[in-house]
């Protein structure tokens, strides 16, 4: 696999030679990927939730164990009459759903896939991840601005609290294994964990990039925006059909993109476990993806929420004090080795 | 170090994120309980309050399961009715059954009335399954009442060694060769007892859906039940008493204790061999 180095950073889609098909061709696979990943995620998270209640969860839609629930629930949404509330400031609030879309949309173009199998090989790849995420919390703002109701605003300022906080801890824990491996480009990071995945030298650093990732996306045990028990469904209270449809997809999108970027950071992305190779590198990133996915969903099963005052706590007086530690170890070792 | 509830904290934090992850694995690879409904019918006890059944017969028209209804969901007509003694004298008045509804959209399923029918002219049945596209068939009439008697589950087998129904001895005087007085004063609803001996041990009374070929059990054992009341009397006089044969007691109590049964339980065993022993030497002995 190591020869394959010269050519990273060149997709296959490049081939073809005319530049509109190409960008149409990769931007029609990164929607279509962005259309299908959540599904396979929500249906995991029903079907494994289910079975960590001893329940069965979805086993009709599709004649084979509710395989096709969730298409379902999508003509379902579709369906559903399109409510904005008349204090609403319509304009705002209809845009709100595809600002919290699209940025997990396009952080798809960077993920690779293979060596050759990704849409865009960015050479400040991480760089431009970690931007992009944080914008998705403007559209949360707006919907819950947007909605003229207490219990979106709450919601609302609750996300934008929650994200300042952890986007800081995510930042720095991205940012040692950055310095580890020398390079920003997501491939380039792959490539340089052929030897070790950087979970083993990182392994505080994966802890707060999962801790910090399910904060960012307001998974439990971290969903104090969408409280339901205390603030009804905090920023999408009075969001209906679609649009509503659009922040779940935007939510499990969110899964699969920051599992994707925990895989790639942490797990060697697409590259296999020594003596597997023979398993296609998509398919080593995609069971990568699941498996994280997997471990979000586990632990919504698990845990009960934080208090909004616990997960303060909890990152500003633990996780970027461990995450510059770790920069800072991991300087040193970068220098000294 | 750190104290949580004023205690020092036992093991390494993170111990128990831990163990509550392998709680919900567990759970995870566990076989989940979910039994999907239609396709696969619900496991339910024998005695499920499903629907209430009525044996017309039975029925005096007294009117005390309407009043005690907390939702007056049934509703009965009744006539009287004169009928001319064959001998002569006076007239005897008798109410007629015109209707008997239970209106099941109103039904909270609590049994008062099953509980206060004096002549065993309610059942439980344990049949769920009649729901309805409109409310109005939910209001079962005494002929739908009727066909659920056929699904109500025979009566428990009676325990070994007990004796055999009043009703039953009197059904069939030649077994104890005592002529029984058949007193009825309630012939009019209450129907002669039956000839057919109560369901011995072989009756599968906890099958949940009795087969309804087979003549109605609770019919039967609705009748038996209903002259019983009037016909305890004179036959309880007759009925041979035993005392419990004491030795038998001592054993067998001192074995079940020796085996470690609670002694309520063990007492109970121990009175019920003493009575079958005491039964035993007393055929022997005639």
């Amino acid at each position: 696999m190591i020869h394959l180095l010269a050519t990273p950073g060149q997709s296959i889609v490049n081939n073809i030679n005319q530049f509109w098909l190409v960008l149409l061709v990769k931007a029609g696979a990164v929607v279509v990927f962005f259309l299908v990943a959540p599904l396979g995620v929500g249906y995991m998270e029903h079907k494994v939730l289910a079975h960590m209640q001893h329940r069965l969860g979805p086993m009709y839609a599709g004649r084979f164990h509710g395989w096709a629930q969730l298409i379902a629930d999508g003509v379902k949404f579709v369906q559903k009459e399109d409510v904005i509330p008349t204090a609403a400031d319509r304009f705002v609030f209809t845009l709100a759903p595809a600002v919290v879309m699209i940025p997990y949309i396009l952080l798809f173009v960077v993920v690779p896939f293979g060596n050759d199998v990704f849409a865009e090989n960015l050479n400040i790849g991480i760089f431009f991840v970690l931007a992009i995420t944080s914008l998705s919390v403007i559209g949360v703002l707006m919907a819950g601005w947007a909605s003229a109701n207490k219990f979106s605003l709450i919601g609302a300022l609750r996300a934008a609290a929650q994200l300042i906080a952890y986007e800081l801890p995510l930042i720095l824990s991205s940012a040692a294994v950055v310095m580890q491996a020398g390079t920003l480009s997501l491939i380039g990071i792959t490539e340089a964990q052929h030897h070790y995945w950087f979970v083993f030298p990182q392994a505080v650093g994966f802890g707060i990039f999962v801790v910090s990732s399910l904060a960012e996306l307001s998974r439990p045990p971290f969903d104090m925006p969408i409280a339901d028990s205390e603030i009804i469904f905090g920023a999408y209270t009075e969001y209906t059909g679609l649009k509503f449809a659009f922040f779940l997809l935007a939510e499990y999108g969110g899964i699969v993109a920051l599992s994707a970027i925990a895989s790639v950071l942490f797990l060697g992305g697409y590259l296999p476990i020594p003596g597997l190779s023979f398993i296609p590198a998509p398919l080593w990133m995609a069971g990568k993806i699941g498996a994280l996915s997997f471990f979000v969903i586990w632990l919504r099963a698990t845990y009960p929420r934080l208090r909004e005052d616990q997960l303060q706590r909890l990152s500003w007086t633990v996780l970027i004090p461990l995450a510059l530690a770790d920069i800072l170890i991991t300087a040193v070792l970068k220098v000294a080795l | 170090m750190i104290e949580t509830d004023g205690r020092p904290r036992k093991s390494l934090p993170g111990v128990g994120l831990v163990k509550g992850l392998m709680v919900t694995l567990k759970h995870l690879l566990s076989r989940s309980i979910t039994q999907q409904y239609p396709e696969e019918k619900p496991d339910l006890p024998a005695r499920s309050r499903g629907v209430i059944a009525l044996k017309q017969e039975n029925c005096t028209v007294c009117y005390k399961c309407s009043r005690e209804c907390p939702d007056w969901c049934i509703y009965i007509d009744a006539h009287k009715e004169q009928h001319e003694p064959a001998a002569g004298g006076r007239a005897r008045s008798v109410k007629v059954l015109d209707r008997f509804a239970i209106d099941y959209a109103l039904c909270m399923y609590c049994g008062i009335c099953v509980e206060v029918c004096p002549f065993d002219a309610l059942f439980w049945a344990p049949d769920f399954e009649y729901a309805e596209y409109d409310i109005r068939e939910l209001t079962h009439e005494k002929e739908r009442l009727e066909e659920w008697t056929y699904k109500v589950p025979a009566p428990p087998a009676l325990e070994e060694g007990a004796e055999p129904p009043a009703e039953v001895l009197q059904a069939s005087p030649q077994t104890t060769g005592q002529a029984v007085p058949t007193v009825d004063t309630a012939s009019v609803a209450a129907p002669a007892p039956a000839s057919r001996p109560a369901p011995g041990p072989a009756a599968p009374a906890e099958t949940p859906e009795a087969p309804s070929e087979e003549p109605p059990p609770a019919a039967a054992s609705a009748s038996v039940a209903a002259a019983g009341e009037q016909a305890v009397m004179p036959t309880h006089e007759e009925r041979v008493e035993v005392q419990p044969d004491q030795a038998t007691f001592d054993r067998v109590l001192a074995e079940e204790l020796a085996k470690g049964t609670d002694r309520r339980v063990a007492e109970g065993k121990a009175r019920r061999a003493a009575m079958l022993e005491a039964r035993r030497k007393r055929q022997e002995g005639s």
